[in-house]
C-alpha cells in the first residue's frame, strides 16, 4: 500500500517552526547550560519573535490553502500571528524582572510561551476541526503550567488547577461539538467546506448542526471568557504570574477569537439567525456582567479579569455585528486590546513588586506625583481601555459600535455605550487614586528596568498612535477580512 | 496660500505643553510665566480670526481639509462662522486671564495643572471648529479629560473627588448616546446618498424621516442638554463649580457650558429641524423652568460659588429660549448672552476666588461690609453684579433684551415668564451683594482685608472693557454674527414650511426607509 505524500510548502507554516524551534532550543540550553547562565533567554525568545513575525511580513498576501488543506494560508491568519507575536514579545518583555523576583527566570516559561504562541497562531491559521483542536491544545497545556508557575504560592496553583479542570471540561464540549459536525456533514471537517456541506444535509441534519454549532459555542465561550463561561476568569487572573495573565488575556482571547470568527462567518452563514440571537444574548451579559462585577473589585488584577470579561463582550458584538465592519473591528480592537491591556498589567508588575506585595488598588493612591510618568502611561491605558478619544480603544470601540449600528442592532449598541459608561467608572477610579488621593505608604523606589521600559514605551505609544492614525490599521485589518465573501 | 490659523489656535497649546515638560518643576514663577506667554501668543494669533472675518457671508471660513481616515468619510475639516467665531475668541481671550488668576491661587502641582489648561485649551477651541462629526465628538470627549482633573486635583478637597466624577459621569452619558446617533446618522446618509461621510456641512442636506429625527434629536439634545446644562440635568452642575478651583469654574462658566448651546445651534437644529420644531415647546418650558427655578434656588443658597452656578443655570435658560425662537432677534440674542455669561459669570468666579484666597471661606454669613476695606473690589463687584443682572448699558442687558424681544414674537406667555427671571435676577444678585459688601464689618477677620493687586486689577480690566462695549455699542459684534444668523434662520423657516407638507410625505418617508430596512437585514441574512 502506498501512501501519496501531498506536496506542500514549508515556508507556509515558517513563523510556527521558527517558533518552535526556538522552543526547543531554549529547552536544550536550559538543560545543558551551567546553573546560573539563563539570562539570555529573553533575548533568544525576542530574536525568534522577531525572526516569526518578519516570515508572516513576507507571507503578507498570500491565499490559499496548504499541507492538504489544513492550513489557510491568507491575511486574516496572518494578522493574527502579527497581533500574537506583538502580545508575546510584550509578554517576554515584562516577563524578565518579575520572574527574577520570584527566582523563576526558568528557560521553560520561555519555551512554553512559544509553545503556546504556536498554538494561537494554528488556531488562526486552521481549515480543519481537528486542527483547530490540537492548536488550542497546544496553547492551553502550555498556558495549564505557565499558570502554576510559582508552585510555592497557593494561589497560582490554585489557578492552574482551576484552569485546568475547567479548560478540560470546555475542549471536551468543543471537541463532541465538533463530533456532531462530522456527523451533520458526513464526514468532513474543513471549514473552508462546512458551509456547503452544512447546506446539503441541511434538511435532515439540522438538528445535529445545532447540537454542535451550540457545543461549538460553549467551547469558544469559555476560552474568549464570555458569560456564563467566566466564572474561572478572576481566580485564573488573579491567581496566575502577572506576566501571564497579560498573556492570556490578550494572546488566548485574540486567538480564540480568531477561530471563533473564522467558524461563524465562513462555516454558518446559513444558521445566522440561530447564532445571532444566542450572540446577542451572550454578547450583552458579558458586557453587563464584566462591567458592573469590576466596580467591586479591589485588587487590580481581579478588576482587569472583569474587564477582560468586558471586553470579549465587545468583541462579541462585533461578531453579532457579522458585516464585514464587525469582521475588521474585531481585528483593529484585538490589536488595540494588546496593546493596551499588556501595557496595563505591564504597569501593574511595576507597582506591585517585591512578589505580587501592591495588588490592592488603594496602592496606588498618590502614584501620579510620586511617579508622574507611570502614572501617566497608566492613565492612558485607562484611559484607552474606557474607550476615551484619542487612544486605540476609543477607535476600536468607534468601529465595532459602527458595526453594530450598521447592522441594525441599534439597540445593542446604546447596551454596549452604555456599559463603556460604566466601565468609565472602575478605570478612572485607578487615575482617581493615583492623582487626586494621598499616598497612603510611601511606594518607595520602583525599579525601571529596560525590558519594562520598552513594554510601556511601546505599548504607551502604539495606544495613542494606533487611536491618532487609524487609517493603516483599518485598510491591512479590511484587507485581511476579504476572505469571507459571506460578509 | 492662506495660513491654517485654526489648526495653529488648536495645535499650539499641544506644543505648548511639550515646552512646559522641559521646565522645571520647581520654579512655579517661571511654568505660570510660560504658560501666560503661551496664552496669550495664543491669543494673539486668534486675531486675525476678528480682522479677517467676511461677515457678509454665512459661509464657514478658515476651512482647512485633511484626509484623515478616509476609507471612513472622516476628515480633518475645520472651520468657522458668525456661531463659532465670537465663542472661539471668547477662549483665547479668557484663558490668560484664567493663568494670571492661577498666580496665588495655584500652588501645588502647578505644572501638571498648567498642562492641564492649556490641553484644555486645545479641546475647546477644536469643539468650536470641527466640522466633521468624528472629530468634533473625539474633541469633545477629550476635553472632558483635563477639565476633571483640574476639578478632582486642584478642587477642594472635601468634595472634589465626587464632584470630578459626577461631571465626568454626566457629561460621558450623553455624550456616549450621541456618538450612537452619529453612528446612525452616518449610515443613513451612506445609504441615502451613497456616500458615506462625516462631513456635518453634507448632512445638513439631509432629509431625515420624521421618527428618525424624533429620536436623534432626543441623543443629541441629552448630550447638549447635559452640557448646557438645562432643568432636570444640571444637578452635575453647582458640584462641580463649588469644588472646582477657581479657574476651573472660570472655563467651566464661560467655555464648556457654551458647548451645550453651541451643539443645539450646529448639530441639533439644522440637522434635525422638524424634530426641532416639534420639541420648541418642550424645550422653552424646560428652558422657563431653569431661568426661574435657577433663580430661586439662588436666592437661598449660602455659598457665594453655588449661588453663582444656579445663576448660570438661570442664565443659560435665556440662552436656549432664545435659541429655540428661530428668528432673529432670538437667536442673536442667544448668541450674545452666551458671550456674556461668559464674561460676567467668568468675572464673578473670579471674584469669588479673590476673596477666598484671603479669607478661605465663601459663605455669605462669613462677610458683610467688605466695601470698607476694600472699595476697589467692591466697584468691579458692583459693575460685574450689574452686567449679571441686566442693567441697560452693560452687557447683560443687550442679551437678555434681544432674547425677550425673539420670545415675544413667538409667543407672549413664554416672554412674559421669561422676563420675571429678570427681575428675579436682580433680587437675588442685589441681595448677595448687599450682604456681602454693605453694611458693618461684621467679622473682625474682615476688618484688614487687602484690597485688590495690580494684578488682579489688570485680570478685570479687559473683562470690564468688554462688558462696558457689549452694552452699549453691540453692533461690533452682532454685525460678526448676524449673517450665519439670518442664513440659520431662513433655512429653519424653510423646514418649517416643509414640515406642513411632511405628514403628507411622511408614509412616503416610512415605506422607504423600511424598504431600506429589509435591505439591509437581507445584507445581514446574507
Amino acid at each position: 500500500m502506498t501512501i501519496a505524500i501531498p506536496t506542500f510548502n514549508l515556508s507556509s507554516i515558517g513563523p510556527w517552526l521558527t517558533l518552535t524551534v526556538a522552543a526547543i532550543l531554549i529547552l536544550l540550553l536550559d538543560a545543558l547550560s551551567p546553573k546560573g547562565r539563563k539570562a539570555y533567554f529573553p533575548q533568544l525568545s525576542l530574536i525568534a519573535l522577531a525572526v516569526a513575525a518578519l516570515q508572516t511580513w513576507w507571507l503578507w498576501g498570500q491565499s490559499g490553502t496548504d499541507f492538504a488543506r489544513m492550513v489557510f494560508l491568507d491575511n486574516f491568519a496572518f494578522y493574527f500571528y502579527l497581533i500574537v507575536i506583538l502580545g508575546t514579545t510584550l509578554t517576554v518583555l515584562i516577563s524578565r524582572h518579575y520572574l527574577e523576583e520570584w527566582g523563576k527566570n526558568l528557560g521553560e516559561y520561555y519555551a512554553l510561551l512559544l509553545f503556546a504562541t504556536v498554538g494561537m497562531m494554528l488556531m488562526a491559521a486552521s481549515n480543519h476541526l481537528i486542527m483547530l483542536f490540537l492548536g488550542l491544545e497546544i496553547m492551553s497545556i502550555a498556558i495549564y503550567v505557565l499558570a502554576g508557575l510559582f508552585r510555592e504560592d497557593a494561589r497560582s496553583n490554585e489557578a492552574a488547577l482551576k484552569y485546568l479542570v475547567l479548560g478540560a471540561f470546555s475542549s471536551a464540549f468543543l471537541l463532541f461539538g465538533m463530533a456532531f459536525l462530522y456527523g451533520a456533514t458526513g464526514g468532513n471537517l474543513f471549514i473552508g467546506e462546512l458551509a456547503g456541506k452544512i447546506k446539503e444535509a441541511l434538511p435532515l441534519t439540522k438538528p445535529l448542526t445545532l447540537l454542535g454549532l451550540a457545543l461549538l459555542l460553549v467551547g469558544f465561550g469559555f476560552k474568549v471568557a464570555s458569560v456564563p463561561f467566566h466564572m474561572w476568569t478572576p481566580d485564573v487572573y488573579e491567581g496566575a504570574p502577572t506576566s501571564i495573565t497579560a498573556f492570556m488575556s490578550v494572546g488566548v482571547k485574540a486567538a480564540a477569537f480568531a477561530a471563533f470568527a473564522r467558524i461563524m462567518f465562513a462555516a454558518f452563514p446559513a444558521f445566522v439567525l440561530e447564532w445571532h440571537m444566542l450572540l446577542w444574548v451572550l454578547a450583552v451579559a458579558t458586557m453587563t456582567i464584566g462591567n458592573v462585577v469590576a466596580i467591586a473589585q479591589t485588587n487590580i488584577k481581579r478588576m482587569l479579569a472583569y474587564s477582560s470579561i468586558a471586553h470579549a463582550g465587545y468583541l462579541l458584538v462585533a461578531l453579532v455585528a457579522a458585516n464585514q465592519l464587525g469582521a475588521v473591528s474585531i481585528i483593529y480592537y484585538l490589536l488595540a486590546y494588546t496593546l493596551m491591556n499588556v501595557g496595563a498589567f505591564g504597569v501593574v508588575i511595576l507597582v506591585g513588586r517585591k512578589k505580587d506585595s501592591y495588588l490592592n488598588i488603594y496602592d496606588y493612591a498618590g502614584l501620579g506625583f510620586q511617579h508622574p510618568v507611570l502614572a501617566a502611561a497608566m492613565s492612558v491605558f485607562m484611559f484607552a481601555l474606557a474607550g476615551i478619544p484619542p487612544t486605540a480603544g476609543f477607535v476600536g470601540k468607534f468601529y465595532i459600535f459602527s458595526a453594530a449600528v450598521q447592522a441594525g442592532y441599534i439597540w445593542l449598541a446604546i447596551i454596549g455605550v452604555m456599559n463603556s459608561l460604566v466601565s468609565v467608572f472602575y478605570y478612572l477610579r485607578i487615575t482617581v487614586l493615583m492623582y487626586m488621593r494621598p499616598a497612603e505608604a510611601d511606594l518607595g523606589p520602583i525599579a525601571f528596568t529596560p525590558g519594562l521600559v520598552a513594554a510601556l514605551i511601546i505599548t504607551c505609544a502604539g495606544t495613542i498612535l494606533v487611536g491618532v492614525f487609524p487609517g493603516w490599521f483599518y485598510d491591512l485589518a479590511v484587507a485581511s477580512v476579504k476572505i469571507f465573501p459571506a460578509l | 496660500m492662506q495660513l491654517p490659523i485654526l489648526s495653529i489656535l488648536v495645535f499650539f497649546p499641544v506644543l505648548g505643553i511639550l515646552l512646559l515638560l522641559f521646565l522645571d518643576r520647581k520654579n512655579h514663577k517661571v511654568l505660570k510665566g510660560a504658560t501666560f506667554v503661551i496664552a496669550v501668543l495664543e491669543f494673539l494669533f486668534s486675531l486675525p480670526l476678528w480682522f479677517g472675518f467676511d461677515s457678509r457671508t454665512a459661509a464657514m471660513q478658515f476651512v482647512e481639509r485633511y484626509h484623515w481616515l478616509p476609507q471612513y468619510g472622516i476628515s480633518y475639516y475645520v472651520g468657522l462662522d458668525g456661531f463659532s467665531l465670537l465663542l472661539v475668541l471668547l477662549t483665547t481671550f479668557l484663558t490668560p486671564l484664567c493663568v494670571l488668576a492661577t498666580w496665588e491661587d495655584i500652588q501645588t502641582r502647578v505644572k501638571e495643572f498648567m498642562i492641564c489648561l492649556l490641553f484644555l485649551m486645545s479641546g475647546m477651541i477644536g469643539v468650536f471648529v470641527s466640522l466633521d462629526l468624528f472629530l468634533f465628538y473625539v474633541f469633545w470627549e477629550v476635553m472632558l479629560i483635563p477639565m476633571y482633573l483640574l476639578i478632582g486635583v486642584w478642587g477642594n478637597p472635601a468634595r472634589r473627588v465626587y464632584a470630578a466624577i459626577k461631571f465626568f459621569l454626566y457629561t460621558m452619558f450623553g455624550s456616549l448616546l450621541m456618538l450612537v446617533a452619529i453612528l446612525v446618522l452616518y449610515f443613513y446618509h451612506g445609504k441615502v446618498t451613497g456616500t458615506y461621510t462625516f462631513d456635518l456641512l453634507k448632512m445638513y442636506g439631509l432629509n431625515i424621516p420624521f421618527h428618525m429625527q424624533f429620536w436623534m434629536f432626543l441623543a443629541f439634545g441629552l448630550a447638549f442638554a447635559i452640557k448646557v446644562p438645562m432643568f432636570p440635568f444640571h444637578t452635575w452642575l453647582p458640584d462641580a463649580h463649588t469644588e472646582a478651583p477657581t479657574v476651573g469654574s472660570v472655563i467651566l462658566a464661560a467655555v464648556l457650558l457654551k458647548m451645550g448651546t453651541y451643539g443645539f445651534l450646529r448639530f441639533n437644529m439644522p440637522l434635525f429641524p422638524q424634530a426641532a420644531y416639534y420639541f420648541v415647546p418642550l424645550f422653552s418650558i424646560l428652558a422657563l423652568i431653569g431661568i426661574i427655578y435657577g433663580a430661586l434656588v439662588s436666592m437661598v443658597q449660602k455659598d457665594l460659588k453655588r449661588l453663582i452656578a444656579f445663576s448660570s443655570v438661570s442664565h443659560l435658560g435665556f440662552v436656549m429660549l432664545g435659541l429655540f425662537t428661530f428668528n432673529v432677534q432670538g437667536v442673536q440674542g442667544g448668541l450674545i448672552q452666551m458671550i456674556n455669561h461668559g464674561l460676567s459669570t467668568g468675572a464673578l468666579f473670579l471674584i469669588v476666588g479673590m476673596i477666598y484666597e484671603r479669607r478661605h471661606t465663601r459663605m455669605i454669613a462669613d462677610f458683610g461690609g467688605l466695601s470698607t476695606p476694600m472699595p476697589v473690589y467692591a466697584t468691579i463687584f458692583m459693575i460685574v453684579t450689574l452686567s449679571s443682572i441686566g442693567l441697560p448699558g452693560l452687557n447683560g442687558f443687550v442679551g437678555e433684551f434681544l432674547i425677550l424681544l425673539g420670545t415675544f414674537k413667538v409667543n407672549k406667555l413664554y416672554a412674559t415668564l421669561g422676563a420675571t427671571g429678570v427681575i428675579f435676577a436682580a433680587c437675588y444678585m442685589l441681595w448677595m451683594f448687599q450682604r456681602v459688601m454693605f453694611g458693618e464689618v461684621t467679622n473682625e477677620k474682615n476688618k484688614n482685608l487687602k484690597d485688590l493687586s495690580a494684578r488682579e486689577i489688570a485680570i478685570f480690566v479687559p473683562l470690564l472693557l468688554f462688558i462696558v462695549w457689549i452694552g452699549v455699542y453691540p453692533s461690533t459684534f452682532l454685525n460678526k454674527t448676524e449673517a450665519t444668523t439670518a442664513n440659520f434662520c431662513t433655512l429653519m423657516a424653510k423646514a418649517k414650511e416643509t414640515t406642513v407638507a411632511f405628514d403628507t410625505q411622511h408614509t412616503a418617508f416610512t415605506t422607504q426607509h423600511s424598504a431600506l430596512k429589509t435591505q439591509n437585514s437581507k445584507g445581514v441574512a446574507r
